[in-house]
């Protein structure tokens, strides 16, 4: 679709607990002359907030690698940034990531996320003496990391994963497994052992139904069921 | 009026390397620290950097940390601080390795070292062949090393202010500075937070231009809350434009591009840099690759149906390179031009991209001030690192890869010479009363009702007036007009409103009070640039072209009392080595 010379029509989630009694969706609409071709669905956000300053959203590297900006665009979840005007059905449908508690407009409570991302122990583990220069690893063994490092915490996977909406505080989600994987994969981290006792219990890892919602979200083209999938495998070959 | 207080050894402000650096180095000695960040620590601008961070290894060719410091003494244009250089190339190696340790996915050679890259700016033996002394993760290296370092921090237990904007710093009548007054954006509560040292770890003031490569959070408050704290900020007039942002959008194409082998087309199909750095080509410092792009566009070889850029061509390179080394520039150009960069040169142009000047320091990270036409003192309890601090270690113009290094190194400098204070003050000292006072005014100053100018507005035409008038080429009529328009605009602000009066995560009130911060900081800048009548670095005066170190070999100093400038000198005398004497520079 070509933008040039159309109005945007957009319909967006409000809510400000201190004044709204409930939330509702808004209709804004970026005239013609300020919509131009290559925009992205941020670009168009900081225009209405000119004229509407009140609309709140995080973001700030406005190229996909700050993760600030993941939310519920017409239904699927994605950066604010990154996803292109010219690629929206209009009126282009705006709301907060879901499954998480609203605290205003587009911005999220993302304690519980941050906590099942902290609950993975996403630091390298190696309590060898550190040698003198770099621990060596080969080209080999560092592309295990490719695919898994790259995650900008932005959300998009584990509230689009409707085991982490059931379970949030104890399902550690699609985010956090990545992280979980990432450093199981890394051949300098030794704590294999303790990292899958962490996630021997019923929900923490378990719940992953293979749902897929997580792969088809990523922003960053990641696959945390595939990581998901490792994990469980090294489960299984641990319990034989 | 109090507020709720909460005490702290330490008090950092600002989650993006320089902060974090610093905080894991106080929580591992068992300092009380907090940090307070406006957004979640991994979305500080940090995790934009792309292409790696500078030391020594020697893992690809053969190197060495002095060879490292001449360049960026050349590099600097002269005006780095020797002293603090050389400690900066000698830690390289170090921090680098303790990275590593710390888990940084860095990218990998056969033999299982870190893997370098070629950039701008680097020598071997002190001005011969290209150097290899860039460390990457692929082109994220930014990203690789804040996330590790966020890690390392939580594993550390470090006390995390997220989403808390600080107003204002708070100091007593003897000049010891106590903490600071910041808000919880989420629920609009302030709050008062006490410690014995502040760290400022803000980052830079991209957001000064309209162009620019930088994050929207990159507004330069702890510039701005040091200028309000009676504090000069350093060699303002210095600003690298970065050779190669997407032309018209800003979006940074890392100089690893040209590391790898990428080049510099302009509209007759000529790789001009050879004409203006016949060695170093396209890996020449920013500062002079930059004026090429921008002269060739003068000149009307420039591409496109404007000829207002030229074009990065990396085709050649094969798309195995492309996609491994990287992937991250790959991933941006064809989001923002539906272009895929292994197949098609990317329009470029010099972009706003990096302070090199900011709050003085010394190489311990303490902010020093001159005293009464004497020597330098400490301000006592305030320091500042990276990209808002000035050691100054960058001088007129930064090499690639040394911004990295310097978060890290003088994140950690500070950290240590701060656990040394703490071992001799036991006790806060009193936060008087009044100390608030002017930030809560500040704060308060926002919650008038009322119509006149629009803050996003004096924002947009601030980074227009600084576009145009305080670019890549400067003279003394573009500076003056461009400094009345920037004053005119200060005063305006004084009647802008907003109509958001809710408590609850109000980002029109933090735009607001940004705004005052770049505001501060664009009278720092076009008027330290107004001031300085040679061409040095970044700071390219048509009307004054050649470098003169008779005059201007020196650092400025801006004021915001009575917005003067004041000057103090380079120091030229390294730690152990012998100085590097001030030399045309060419490429």
């Amino acid at each position: 679709m070509l933008l040039k010379g159309i109005a945007m029509k957009f319909s967006i989630y409000r809510y400000d607990p201190d004044q709204d009694a409930k939330p509702y969706m808004q209709d804004y609409e970026l005239p013609e002359k300020r919509v131009e071709p290559g925009m992205m669905l941020l670009d168009a956000l900081l225009l209405l907030k000119e004229q509407d300053q009140s609309l709140s959203f995080r973001r700030s590297c406005q190229e996909g690698v700050c993760g600030s900006d993941g939310m519920n665009i017409n239904g699927r979840n994605g950066l604010a940034c990154m996803t292109a005007l010219a690629d929206l059905k209009q009126p282009v449908a705006v709301r907060p990531l879901p499954g998480l508690p609203v605290i205003r407009d587009l911005v999220v409570d993302l304690s519980q996320f941050y906590n099942q991302y902290r609950t993975a122990k996403p630091w390298l583990i190696n309590d060898e003496p550190c040698p003198e220069v770099e621990r060596l690893q080969t080209p080999e063994q560092r592309e295990q990391l490719d695919g898994l490092y790259e995650c900008i915490l932005c959300a998009c996977c584990s509230t689009s994963c409707p085991s982490f909406w059931w379970n949030p505080d104890k399902y550690l989600g699609p985010a956090a497994l990545l992280q979980s994987w990432r450093f199981l994969a890394d051949s300098r981290d030794l704590a294999t052992e303790e990292r899958l006792n962490d996630l021997e219990d019923p929900f923490r890892l378990f719940r992953c139904h293979t749902i897929m919602n997580c792969v088809e979200v990523c922003p960053k083209g990641l696959n945390p069921a595939r990581a998901i999938g490792h994990i469980k495998e090294l489960m299984v070959k641990r319990s034989l | 009026m109090s507020l709720p207080k909460r005490s702290f050894d330490t008090l950092i402000i600002g989650a993006g390397g320089g902060g974090l650096r610093a905080a894991l180095q106080l929580s591992q000695a068992d300092a009380r620290v907090a940090v307070v960040s406006k957004v979640f620590p991994t979305r500080s601008h940090t995790v934009a950097a792309q292409g790696g961070v500078n030391a020594a290894l020697a893992n690809v060719l053969p190197d060495n940390w002095h060879w490292h410091m001449f360049d960026t003494v050349k590099g600097s244009d002269y005006l780095g601080d020797q002293d603090a250089i050389e400690y900066m190339c000698r830690a390289a190696p170090r921090v680098v390795y303790e990275l590593e340790h710390f888990g940084v996915p860095f990218s990998r050679l056969d033999t299982g070292h870190i893997y370098q890259r070629a950039f701008g700016g680097q020598s071997r033996d002190f001005g011969g062949d290209q150097a290899a002394r860039t460390c990457a993760a692929a082109d994220r290296t930014g990203h690789a090393i804040l996330h590790s370092l966020y890690q390392q921090n939580i594993r550390a237990r470090t006390h995390f202010f997220d989403e808390y904007f600080a107003i204002d710093l708070l100091s007593d009548a003897e000049g010891y500075f106590l903490g600071a007054v910041a808000i919880d954006i989420a629920s609009g509560e302030p709050i008062l937070i006490e410690a014995k040292t502040t760290i400022l770890a803000t980052g830079g003031v991209g957001q000064l231009f309209r162009t620019n490569t930088n994050a929207l959070v990159n507004t330069g408050d702890g510039m701005a809350m040091a200028l309000r704290a009676g504090v000069p900020l350093q060699d303002m007039e210095f600003f690298q434009f970065h050779p190669t942002g997407i032309a018209g959008k800003g979006m940074l194409i890392t100089e690893g591009a040209r590391g790898e082998g990428g080049y510099l087309l302009n509209g007759d199909g000529e790789r001009f840099m050879e004409r203006y750095a016949p060695n170093a080509k396209d890996l020449a410092s920013r500062d002079v690759v930059s004026r090429a792009i921008a002269t060739e566009v003068r000149e009307g070889r420039g591409v496109g149906p404007e000829k207002d850029h030229v074009l990065l061509k990396l085709d050649h390179l094969g798309s195995d390179i492309v996609k491994k080394r990287l992937p991250g520039i790959r991933e941006t150009v064809m989001a923002f031009l539906h272009i895929d960069p292994a197949e098609t040169p990317v329009p470029v142009y010099p972009t706003a991209h990096y302070t090199m000047g900011g709050i003085p320091t010394d190489r311990f990270g303490q902010v020093v001030v001159p005293e009464q036409q004497g020597a330098e003192e400490a301000v006592p309890g305030l320091y500042a690192v990276g990209e808002c601090a000035c050691v100054s270690v960058h001088g007129a113009n930064r090499l690639g890869g040394n911004s990295l290094l310097d978060i890290l190194v003088f994140g950690r400098a500070a950290a240590n010479h701060i656990i040394d204070h703490l071992r001799d003050s036991r006790y806060h000292r009193p936060i008087p009363d009044g100390a608030i006072d002017s930030a809560m005014a500040r704060l308060a100053r926002w919650n008038q009702q009322g119509k006149g100018e629009s803050v996003p507005a004096l924002r947009r035409e601030l980074a227009r007036v600084m576009e145009d008038h305080c670019g890549v080429f400067r003279n003394e009529g573009v500076l003056a007009e461009g400094r009345k328009k920037v004053l005119e605009l200060r005063e305006r602000m004084h009647d802008a409103y907003i109509d958001d009066h809710s408590q609850v995560f109000n980002t029109a009130r933090i735009e607001a009070m940004e705004l005052e911060n770049l505001m501060e900081i664009g009278v720092a800048t076009v008027t330290s640039a107004l001031a300085r009548r040679e061409s040095r670095g970044a700071h390219s005066r048509i009307d004054y072209p050649e470098r003169d170190d008779v005059h201007w070999l020196k650092h400025s100093l801006f004021s915001l009392d009575g917005d003067k400038m004041d000057y103090k000198p380079v120091r030229m005398k390294p730690l152990t080595v012998e100085t590097f004497p001030p030399k045309k520079r060419t490429y």
